[in-house]
């Protein structure tokens, strides 16, 4: 008897090994030349890394979940542009780490939201969604108007995000990186955001997105 | 793409294709030595397995993905290789706006070898919109108000765009403005309507009032002067101490309480003396209002909706106010 398949189909650890190679493939193709390419690797112009505020709004937006409503990624469809404005562009998303593009909108998307409405608004709406919009199924945040930042972590957090972007920054005339943060930035972190409540933080980072691409 | 990447994508997407065609010849071969149709010699639990060959629909149709593959990728193409078509989903790549707008115009150009699906959508969109929009554009806001047509087009807008704040009936709730009285922070002409919505407004802001005032009995005394305003009842001691200090709130609100409008200065300061309350009208939110300061924003719309729609929009709103 000569029954070739029989080896693989009696081998598990040699199955293993074709089936990781077949479904690597895709991946091989699709994804991995995805973080070499140029589009993905330069800040589009207007690009600015968020503020220290910001940054502590962005680290409440993931704990609090709201990418798993809200999605961040403006699709090249008109029905798109025409509610959210342009759309998003890898050069946006350089700096990102990590990337909050959701994939299910409950709510509306959030990639441009920032100017769109005022502080007071989303004060309001964050403490009781149904007071402005009466159809929204959002959940309360009132919380976060009681809680109050310490800004021990905030420094640390900058310092993170200059050493996952050191590669990818803006250039200065004489093509040096510029990162991130300068020195000045890390020093004054904590005071940027102590005695701050974490509204106010997430209400920073929510009018800071979008802009660079507007 | 650069030329490593290019020769990545195309060896494994070309090798993998071949493999598959190797693959699917290798097991429509017969190597077996057993009659088709009749025992391998392996049966398990009285199920036997004979040696069958693939089922020949099946083996068509998988060769037939293999031959579809390759004119896929002929016309979409592959790596850094546009394809026959040229198609693309969106400019990616783009620095900024303006570069953004610059490759739209070069795509869509008589001649253009690249077909971004994008630009396309949008062209035919505006090619069918552009004309109603400009249309509007040309008549006056008073004159739309009229037009039954552009206000179910402004009534749209204003829903997708408006409503969040002013609310769907432009009723507007506690902070944000009612926009279907004749009552106005910045003005209800036409004209102001629309740079209103164009520019967005941001009012001078109210500050905390409570340390300059003397504290809290300082707010409860300006809050009884204020209410005394509107031709409500109030302790006449309190509103009387509260008359002697509401020099302060004079330099926005008039000296008469009528507001910063009805002194000719966009400032947003309401008018006191009528029965419309931005923020509340109660006594508790009166004094809150003192203690804490106000600052009502109105962001801006120009780049988000472009002059047409704005047009459009300011002549519903501007409708809401008018009588029928």
């Amino acid at each position: 008897m000569n029954n070739k398949h029989e080896k693989i189909e009696t081998n598990v650890g040699l199955f293993v090994i074709f089936t990781i190679m077949a479904i690597s493939i895709g991946g091989l193709v699709e994804i991995t030349p995805l973080f070499f390419q140029k589009e993905t690797q330069t800040p589009i112009d207007n690009l600015k890394p968020y503020t220290a505020l910001q940054m502590e709004g962005r680290d409440i937006y993931i704990r609090e979940g709201c990418h798993v409503c809200h999605s961040q990624m403006i699709r090249p469809f008109r029905a798109e542009t025409e509610r959210y404005g342009h759309y998003s562009v890898a050069g946006e998303q350089v700096w990102e780490h990590p990337f909050l593009w959701g994939s299910k909108r409950t709510g509306p998307d959030l990639a441009r939201v920032g100017g769109r409405y005022s502080d007071d608004w989303h004060r309001v709406h964050l403490i009781d969604p149904r007071a402005v919009v009466p159809e929204s199924n959002m959940p309360s945040f009132k919380w976060l108007e009681e809680n109050t930042l310490d800004g021990e972590l905030t420094e640390k957090k900058l310092s993170t995000f200059n050493f996952l972007t050191r590669n990818r920054s803006h250039k200065d005339e004489n093509g040096k990186a510029i990162p991130l943060y300068s020195a000045e930035d890390l020093a004054g972190a904590k005071e940027a955001v102590k005695g701050k409540s974490e509204m106010d933080a997430l209400i920073a980072y929510l009018q800071s997105l979008g802009h660079a691409l507007k | 793409m650069s030329s490593f990447w290019n020769i990545w994508v195309w060896t494994l997407t070309l090798g993998t294709l071949v493999g598959c065609f190797l693959l699917l010849r290798w097991c429509l071969k017969d190597y077996t030595g057993v009659k088709e149709g009749e025992s391998m010699g392996h049966s398990f639990d009285g199920i036997e397995e004979l040696n069958n060959p693939l089922p020949r629909w099946w083996s068509t149709f998988f060769l037939l993905t293999i031959i579809w593959a390759f004119g896929y990728l002929a016309l979409y193409g592959l790596g850094g290789w546009p394809g026959l078509l040229g198609w693309k989903s969106s400019n990616q790549g783009i620095m900024n706006i303006a570069e953004s707008k610059a490759k739209t115009a070069e795509h869509l150009k008589e001649g253009s070898n690249v077909l971004v699906q994008y630009d396309r959508e949008v062209r035919d969109a505006d090619a069918k919109y552009a004309p109603i929009f400009d249309a509007y554009a040309a008549r006056s806001i008073e004159d739309l108000a009229t037009d039954e047509g552009a206000l179910k087009v402004g009534q749209r807008l204003f829903l997708h765009n408006c409503s969040q704040c002013h609310g769907s009936d432009a009723r507007g709730t506690t902070g944000f403005p009612n926009l279907t009285d004749k009552d106005w922070l910045y003005g209800g002409s036409p004209e102001t309507i629309k740079e209103t919505i164009l520019n967005g407004r941001k009012a001078v802001g109210m500050m905390a009032w409570a340390p300059a005032i003397g504290g809290e009995q300082g707010v409860k005394e300006v809050a009884a002067y204020v209410i005394s305003l509107s031709g409500r009842s109030v302790s006449p001691e309190l509103a009387e101490a509260g008359k002697a200090k509401f020099g302060l709130c004079a330099g926005c609100h008039g000296q008469d309480g009528k507001g910063s409008l009805a002194m000719g200065t966009p400032m947003g300061a309401p008018n006191l003396t009528d029965h419309i309350w931005l923020y509340g009208g109660s006594q508790k939110a009166i004094e809150e209002s003192i203690r804490n300061g106000r600052a009502g924003v109105m962001p801006p719309w120009k780049d988000i909706l472009g002059e047409e729609k704005v047009h459009v929009i300011s002549a519903y709103v501007y409708s809401l106010s008018q009588e029928k």
